[in-house]
């Protein structure tokens, strides 16, 4: 039994654009965008994971096929010692009140028609056990929690800011106990100080309940802060996946380099050792070939073509894995 | 890239862009909404200003009150906005429209609603090329086309765009997100604008896509030794760029002043929790800390320190209205604790 | 030195009431007058349906050949009992047309009613579950908005044979893939809005995101375009009355006080007209009420 909250084993998820019967018929190929292809990793119990990566990488996928939000085309995710994919629905259903997520917009993200006491109330009255009562405690203990004063958990979502409306959201993942909570872009939509307000609670709230986190955010700064250990995604696969000091101080794969060198930092002055990558993403229903970076790749070499690149340790400490056959640190 | 202060009155050159008291208001069904209050700011030829502030801080409707977009129910109330030599708020419509586009820039933040879906990219760069380019408007009608036509394939390459003339005709939403902002950053200096306003342009974008951006705006005002201003409520973004920066909060400039002097020593409580708050990759043991409560609503707002409610050195004597500490402007604090308190 | 209590790091805004959104669109039609003003007029013609046994002065089916065509009381030889005149029957103008307001609006009602609640239903279905379900109704609702509205209901009606029932089923056969198409298209947006993919996050089932997380958001649409509708199906039946397929003598609905007026429509014209004339002002009632119910719910300045 290892200590092992999360483990993901080769997920890949495939989005197909729906033919019609006439191009079905005429055989014209499928366009299909690999939003997931073949992630492993694991998340330890009572750590923040943080994924980072820019649009088009698969983190927000990645997230939504762990709890099964999005079925996963292939590949297993077992939490807890139980293999989420071969479950039953019930179970499935029994399951979620210990794997929860925050998500990003919260404008988008609650209700509009019920008020924040109802919205919360939910995940209880699906899942609670006690009596109406006690479950009706809890959620005030839970809003009072997150920053509600009593006289405002009948009000409408519409009446609350930004950064409220997100309390609500982390409220409502909350309440229910969970094990697991995969935060998805919680703060990239609120001002500087308000985002720094939900991650000091968000910090606490874990110290507070146990919790689990995988921290999903495109802002590597704020994950740089939260994350024990941090995982790069590029185009539907990691790349690189290590402890945070290691890969903020010591990257190894090439997108990774390029990714922190693109961060601006809150020193005066223009930097001089910046590398900017050139080019755009490419197009997610064409991939490359071999090592999906190799197009932009400032040291690509004609063997990155066409070899898949595989996630291998790193010499400096077994705990650095890097899918690149030419970094720097030599491969165990 | 440091502009240092210079050191007497009469070696200043003449700043591009004065601004002075600008007080901007919208009228709501609830009362007279202050959004911007008192703005006092700079410009000088060839320099980057940064304006940081989060919502609701002004910094977007000071700019589009510069530029004259402002409507009803919102209006200009007082100040001074002087541009190049020229009072704007005393211009005909017509002459502002010259000015718009022509010496004066802007970009917006989301390309993808800025640029007009519907027309293609040439279409949208010739419509400004045509209108202000003097070369091009006073040539001879026959040749006017196609010099406007070359002028756009430069400036899609000037921007970054690969393939620039097969391109031209595509329409916005062919491009990725980096790509439109490029485009929008190529028709504002289709014209070779004295002065560029880009609100917001890298918060949409991928943090490569930004850098790479940026690094494009960074050459193309070094090249065209065009004045900016850069807004945003980045504050890495703005050490990286600025010569100067302007802090606004709740409607007022409430700190400016050398971008170095800024971050290094900076005055205003509201800048230091700003600066507090922010998480910084390149020094990861440095605690965040969060600046306390929300930004009060600027309807009917008391005058008083806007601040008062969320700082930790507030006084008695901050209930009332608090000024720039100085007249000159270039280095500002609207704030009576920090004249005691000028040290890191 | 003033320091800050510890619950102002947390929300501080001041008690206010709980507003619904609900109470929030009612606020706002309230304020539209002229929304206030329609729906007025609407509700005094149904206080007219149902209250026409005190209002009619008289037996609408009682005739009195001696009355014959009988003009209106400001034209000579009226008379005040009588006031907008009398048909070809001698039966007053006035109490057929306040019990013909009883057909044209219990039948509108109805049948708008009925499609919505089936239409409704079924665009929900078809829009979340998608799939074959999908696939069906999608496939129904196309082969039904293939045929032209009053010919199929003509077709209907004559296989169906006349009658009040009858009438209803004609008009809610194709009543309903109006909502159904609207809904349907709604729910498929909200489909992947946050807050939908937060319930089944949490483990609610199809049947009680539909019920409770989207219905309630599209209800307002729905309730635009239905009242808007119940205009339109009034027209329709009015205009079944009149091809003789409606309703049938000697029950009166407009419609058909209209197509009787046709005969003489030179020398009694105010059979047709003044029928026509209330057609004209309840539709257009309904019409202005439809736009105010639009803009409360859903104002363009909203947040």
């Amino acid at each position: 039994m290892t200590g092992n909250l999360l483990e993901v084993h080769n997920l890949v998820k495939h989005f197909e654009r729906p033919r019609s019967l006439a191009r079905r018929l005429l055989g014209e190929p499928r366009s299909v965008v690999h939003a997931l292809n073949g992630v492993s990793l694991f998340v330890r119990r009572g750590e923040t994971l943080g994924l980072i990566g820019e649009s088009g990488c698969g983190k927000s996928t990645l997230g939504r096929a762990i709890l099964r939000l999005v079925e996963p085309s292939s590949g297993k995710t077992v939490f807890d010692g139980v293999d989420l994919s071969q479950i039953s629905p019930a179970e499935m259903m029994r399951m979620r009140a210990r794997l929860q997520i925050v998500f990003q917009d919260p404008y988008a993200s609650l209700n509009p028609r019920k008020s924040i006491r109802e919205i919360v109330s939910l995940p209880l009255k699906l899942h609670g056990d006690g009596s109406d009562g006690e479950n009706r405690k809890q959620v005030e203990n839970i809003l009072l929690r997150v920053g509600f004063r009593d006289d405002q958990f009948d009000l409408y979502p519409h009446q609350f800011s930004g950064g409220q409306r997100q309390r609500i959201g982390i409220a409502r993942a909350l309440v229910s106990h969970p094990q697991l909570v995969i935060c998805d872009e919680p703060v990239s939509a609120l001002d500087v100080s308000i985002k720094a307000q939900i991650i000091e609670l968000l910090a606490e709230l874990k110290a507070e309940f146990g919790l689990t986190y995988i921290f999903v955010s495109h802002d590597i700064a704020t994950v740089g802060h939260l994350a024990d250990r941090i995982a790069v995604m590029y185009m539907g696969e990691i790349v690189e996946i290590g402890s945070t000091h290691d890969i903020i101080n010591h990257p190894q794969h090439p997108y990774t380099k390029a990714l922190l060198s693109a961060v601006p930092r809150l020193v005066a002055g223009a930097r001089q050792a910046r590398q900017v990558l050139a080019g755009d993403l490419p197009s997610p229903l064409a991939p490359p070939t071999g090592c999906k970076f190799h197009t932009r790749c400032p040291k690509a070499e004609p063997s990155c073509v066409g070899t898949t690149q595989q996630l291998k340790p790193v010499l400096s400490g077994l705990s650095q894995w890097v899918a690149c056959s030419l970094s720097e640190g030599a491969h165990v | 890239m440091q502009v240092s202060q210079p050191a007497s009155a009469t070696e200043r050159q003449q700043p591009i862009l004065s601004i002075r008291g600008l007080c901007t208001e919208f009228a709501t069904p609830a009362g007279v909404l202050r959004a911007v209050q008192d703005l006092s700011l700079d410009v000088m030829p060839g320099e980057c200003v940064g304006i940081v502030g989060e919502s609701g801080s002004g910094k977007s409707v000071s700019f589009a009150s510069v530029m004259g977009l402002i409507k009803p129910p919102g209006r200009v109330a007082a100040g001074e906005i002087v541009f190049a030599g020229m009072d704007l708020r005393k211009l005909s419509t017509q002459d502002m429209r010259a000015v718009r586009g022509k010496r004066m820039a802007m970009t917006m933040q989301d390309a993808l609603t800025a640029l007009n879906p519907s027309m293609t990219v040439e279409q949208q760069l010739l419509e400004v090329i045509l209108a202000h380019d003097e070369d091009i408007v006073q040539s001879a009608r026959w040749g006017k086309n196609a010099k406007a036509y070359k002028r756009a394939v430069e400036m899609l390459e000037l921007v970054g765009i690969p393939s620039a003339a097969k391109r031209l005709r595509d329409y916005p939403h062919q491009f990725s997100g980096g790509m439109r902002q490029r485009i929008m950053i190529a028709i504002a200096l289709a014209c070779k604008p004295d002065l560029l306003i880009a609100d917001e342009p890298t918060t949409a974008l991928d943090v490569t896509i930004q850098a790479q951006v940026l690094e494009l705006i960074g050459s193309l005002r070094r090249e065209l030794g065009m004045s900016m201003v850069l807004i945003t409520h980045d504050l890495s973004v703005v050490a990286e760029q600025c010569d100067r920066v302007v802090v606004m909060y709740a409607g007022q400039v409430v700190e400016s002043g050398p971008t170095s002097e800024i971050i290094g020593q900076a005055l205003h409580p509201y800048t230091r929790g700003l600066l507090a708050a922010t998480p910084r990759v390149e020094d990861l043991a440095m605690p965040v800390r969060p600046i306390a409560g929300t930004v009060p609503s600027l309807i009917n707002f008391p005058r008083q320190c806007h601040f008062y409610s969320r700082c930790q050195q507030r006084a008695d004597a901050c209930l009332s209205e608090i000024a720039l500490s100085e007249p000159d402007v270039w280095r500002q604090v609207r704030c009576i604790r920090s004249e005691k308190e000028r040290c890191a | 030195m003033t320091s800050i209590p510890a619950a102002a790091s947390l929300v501080t805004d001041a008690t206010q009431p709980a507003q619904s959104p609900l109470r929030l669109s009612w606020q706002r039609f309230k304020s539209n007058r002229f929304a206030m003003g329609a729906s007025m007029v609407v509700v005094l013609f149904i206080l007219m349906a149902i209250f026409a046994p005190w209002l009619a002065p008289h037996d609408p089916n009682e005739t009195d050949l001696l009355r014959r065509l009988q003009v209106p009381v400001w034209m000579q030889g009226g008379e005040w009992s009588y006031p907008l005149g009398c048909d070809a029957l001698g039966r007053d103008l006035l109490s057929r047309i306040i019990y013909g307001s009883r057909v044209s609006i219990f039948i509108g009602a109805t049948v708008i009613f009925v499609a919505t609640a089936i239409g409704v239903v079924a665009g929900l279905l078809a829009g979340y579950l998608r799939g074959w379900v999908d696939a069906v109704i999608s496939r129904l609702v196309d082969i039904l908005l293939a045929f032209p509205y009053l010919l199929f209901a003509i077709g209907l009606m004559a296989t169906m044979g006349p009658g009040l029932q009858n009438i209803i089923l004609a008009l809610a056969y194709k009543e309903w893939v109006i909502p159904c198409r609207l809904v349907r298209g709604e729910t498929m947006a909200l489909r992947e809005v946050e807050y939908v993919e937060a319930a089944r996050a949490v483990g609610a089932s199809s049947f009680y995101i539909m019920a409770r997380e989207i219905l309630p958001n599209i209800l307002s649409s729905v309730i635009v375009v239905s009242t808007l509708r119940i205009a339109h199906v009034i027209i329709l039946e009015a205009s079944l009355s009149f091809l003789g397929i409606g309703v049938q003598p000697p029950t009166a609905s407009w419609g058909s006080l209209v197509a009787d007026g046709r005969a003489f429509i030179w020398d009694g014209w105010w059979v047709s007209t003044f029928s026509g004339f209330a057609i004209l002002m309840l539709v257009l009632a309904i019409n202005v009420s439809s736009q105010g119910l639009r803009d409360a719910f859903d104002p363009r300045l909203r947040d």
